[in-house]
């Protein structure tokens, strides 16, 4: 007895006498289980539930939708195949939007990935105000994307706008239709606004790896005579790399999926030249209440940013998963 | 039962309960009840918005136990509302319908509510007007403000231009652009970035191009080849090339905010822009001092197209009619009544919130701008209803759409007849 209460100390008490005691083993022990999977229930029933209610449901229902043609309200009964794909495929604006996404997925890595990553290097040093820079890049990406977007769209107003007025201030003209209201222009004036609201979320993430890389390696790069520059691009830039890759997909994600800046900016226009996928499909089923093409579209989206995003988790951030490992 | 599975019983229950209320939260619950009456509608503005208050008021007091919720939004931020309203099914009790396309659509599906029998009365009484909310026989909704687009316009810089009277044919219309481009004076705003102020020009084109006949055969057998829609097209594409618009128009909303095109007319940074009766009201509440344009506000209609085979006196308009959900309350109906009697469509018209449909009302227009308007409508042989209105949505867009891009230069005149065929073959 004496022995039982030395190892009783050590173990949990229901676990030992269950073990010992062969009449009670078989009571508590289902009892236990059942306890355990309601647990499992309770803690993750609630999120697969939400999961299943608002992430599995419109999806499952925006297919459904793609092959219907529906107005928005009423039953859905006229069944039309694939006519809706070949329709939103087909289609001039469609395929521009697209390719207005790509075009911002591949400016956005190769005009914010140097920006940020200098302006990272910059204010890791010790340099003055370093607090007040940082903030000060970061607040933009802290803005709602909807007032950034009403914010720049008077600020980019032609005639009136603060925009128009500094580019008068330097002696250029600036366009007659506005930075918003010249096809031409219009979709890089939105990237350059996307640029100053998401540079900061960059340079936030590349901050935060560069106080990864061990001050040791600076060190001995020092005493091997290395310059500031040497040991920025040998040994920070490298070690970023995990870092940059992760803000890469990030970016390419956003970017693909671009709605609301350009919503406020533009609307898609002007004549098209800013619509994104995303404002497509609104166009298509909120405004024009073709919501069998929206959903198509959507699929198609969707189709898009799945490919994009496992074909990256393949080829780029393989390495990465496998160095952690 | 041992204490933590009670516990943990009741937290799953909790976690129930939490998520049926997070998946019923939207207010559907309110309008269900039987005694409570959702009202939405678009005047959002003093003294509109305090009149309908005080309307829904006096009937909830000749009707004890019955609540009015009355929800008075942006025209805008209603209409978005209202497409999701119907894609839920959860219809406020009283609401308001543009008529044409959309509302058989909305009958199709079994939305709303037929007023023929309960509202004989009142439907008699506003005579035509009703028509563009009827459909196969049966009356739908009760029209309670028909208007005209046209062009509103600020006397002070019309004066300051040198421009003696508005103009009444397309060449006058280019010379009062002509002139006031002399005089430094932005002629004239449009909302190109929400395409349909755009797309009015294009209807009111294709009005002064195309006989009567064929506008009606237009809007029921969806045929648009009748060589006028191109001309309608050709006449719009000399309006774009004289330059007459505010500078970014292509993007340029319609009403929200002082840099929108009524923005721009309300602030004296433009001389004109086409649009319709709800324009004195849109522009009241883009002032700081809540006047709009005031005293220098003027209004001339569409100018005649010279050699055009339509109507030079016919009207571009449509309006509003408070439409009551199949699944209201009887109640509401009696609500409808009582906003198109004669006392309250005066005091409707009084307040400068629309142009009344009751007959007995239309003397109480104060405002010389929108009795000017008034007459121009009761003299128009006949009113085209907004094509987008009349074509429904998926039409009217995709013709919008291309109207905006024939804006930019973007979609010759054909091409605009070409996408508007093209979403009508795939109604058929």
């Amino acid at each position: 007895m004496t022995q039982q209460g030395g190892t009783l100390v050590a173990t949990p008490p229901e676990e030992t006498t269950a073990r010992r005691d062969p009449r009670r083993a078989v009571a508590p022990r289902p009892r236990l289980a059942w306890r355990e999977r309601l647990e499992v229930l309770v803690f993750v029933g609630p999120a697969i539930a939400l999961m299943a209610v608002f992430i599995l449901w419109p999806v499952v229902s925006a297919v459904r939708m793609s092959f219907y043609r529906w107005k928005g309200f009423g039953p859905m009964d006229d069944f039309v195949g694939w006519a809706n794909y070949s329709l939103v495929l087909g289609d001039d604006v469609f395929r521009g939007a697209v390719g207005h996404n790509f075009l911002i997925v591949v400016l956005s890595i190769l005009v914010q990935l140097p920006l940020g990553l200098g302006l990272a290097l910059l204010l890791n040093r010790n340099i003055r105000f370093r607090g007040v820079l940082r903030t000060i890049i970061f607040v933009p990406y802290v803005l709602a994307e909807v007032i950034a977007g009403v914010i720049w769209f008077q600020l980019l107003q032609p005639g009136y706008g603060v925009v128009d007025g500094l580019v008068g201030a330097v002696g250029l003209t600036a366009p007659e239709q506005g930075f918003l209201g010249t096809p031409d222009l219009t979709l890089y004036t939105v990237f350059v606004v996307l640029t100053w609201k998401y540079v900061g979320l960059a340079v936030l993430l590349f901050l935060a790896g560069l106080q990864g890389v061990p001050a040791e390696l600076y060190e001995a790069a020092q005493i091997d005579g290395a310059s500031w520059w040497q040991t920025q691009r040998r040994i920070a830039v490298p070690l970023l790399g995990p870092t940059i890759r992760t803000w890469a997909f990030l970016s390419m994600i956003g970017s693909i999926q671009l709605f609301d800046l350009v919503w406020v900016l533009t609307g898609g226009g002007p004549a098209n030249a800013t619509t994104t996928m995303a404002t497509y499909l609104i166009n298509q089923g909120t405004a024009r209440g073709n919501y069998g093409i929206a959903g198509a579209a959507s699929v198609v989206l969707f189709v898009i940013a799945l490919v994009m995003a496992v074909l990256y988790q393949r080829l780029v951030l393989r390495r990465d998963t496998h160095e952690a490992r | 039962m041992s204490r933590s599975t009670r516990v943990a019983g009741l937290a799953s229950l909790c976690a129930v309960a939490l998520m049926t209320a997070a998946c019923g939260g939207d207010g559907s619950s309110e309008a269900d009840d039987a005694s409570t009456i959702t009202w939405w509608h678009n005047s959002n503005n003093e003294p509109g918005k305090g009149y309908y208050e005080q309307v829904a008021k006096d009937f909830e007091a000749d009707h004890p136990g019955i609540d009015v919720q009355v929800s008075a939004m942006a025209h805008e931020d209603m209409v978005s509302k209202l497409d999701a309203a119907f894609q839920s099914g959860d219809v406020p009790d009283i609401y308001m319908e543009r008529g044409g396309g959309e509302l058989a659509d909305h009958v199709e599906a079994g939305l709303v509510r037929d007023l023929s029998e309960d509202a004989a009365d009142e439907i008699e009484n506003l005579g035509g007007s009703v028509a563009g909310w009827q459909s196969e026989g049966k009356t739908y909704a009760l029209p309670f403000s028909v208007g005209v687009v046209g062009f509103w316009y600020n006397k002070d810089l019309f004066e300051e231009a040198g421009i003696d009277a508005p103009p009444t044919t397309m060449d006058e219309f280019y010379d009062v652009v002509g002139q006031l481009k002399d005089a430094g004076i932005a002629p004239v705003s449009v909302g190109a970035g929400d395409k349909w102020p755009a797309a009015h020009y294009w209807y009111y084109t294709a009005l002064r191009s195309c006989p009567q006949d064929v506008l009606e055969g237009a809007v029921t057998s969806l045929d648009f080849s009748d060589p006028c829609f191109v001309e309608a097209g050709e006449v719009l594409e000399d309006v774009v090339a004289a330059e007459p618009f505010n500078p970014g128009f292509l993007t340029t909303p319609a009403q929200e905010g002082a840099t929108s095109a009524s923005g721009l007319l309300a602030t004296d940074k433009v001389a004109m822009e086409l649009a319709g009766h709800w324009e004195p009201g849109v522009m009241q509440g883009l002032t700081d001092d809540g006047k709009g344009l005031g005293e220098k506000t003027g209004w001339f209609p569409f100018p005649e197209v010279e050699g055009g085979g339509g109507d030079p006196t016919a009207q571009l308009g449509g309006g509003d009619a408070w439409a009551v959900a199949e699944s209201a309350p009887d109640e509401a109906v009696d609500l409808v009544k009582l906003l198109l009697s004669d006392d309250v469509q005066t005091g409707f018209a009084e307040n400068d919130m629309g142009l009344p449909t009751n007959p007995a009302a239309g003397g109480a227009v104060s405002d010389p701008a929108l009795a000017e308007l008034l007459k121009v409508r009761d003299e128009s042989p006949y009113i085209q209803l907004y094509f987008d209105t009349a074509f429904g949505t998926s039409v009217g867009g995709a013709m919008n759409d291309e109207i905006a891009l024939l804006f930019s230069g973007d979609a010759t005149p054909q091409e605009v007849v070409d996408a508007t065929q093209q979403a009508a073959d795939q109604e058929m």
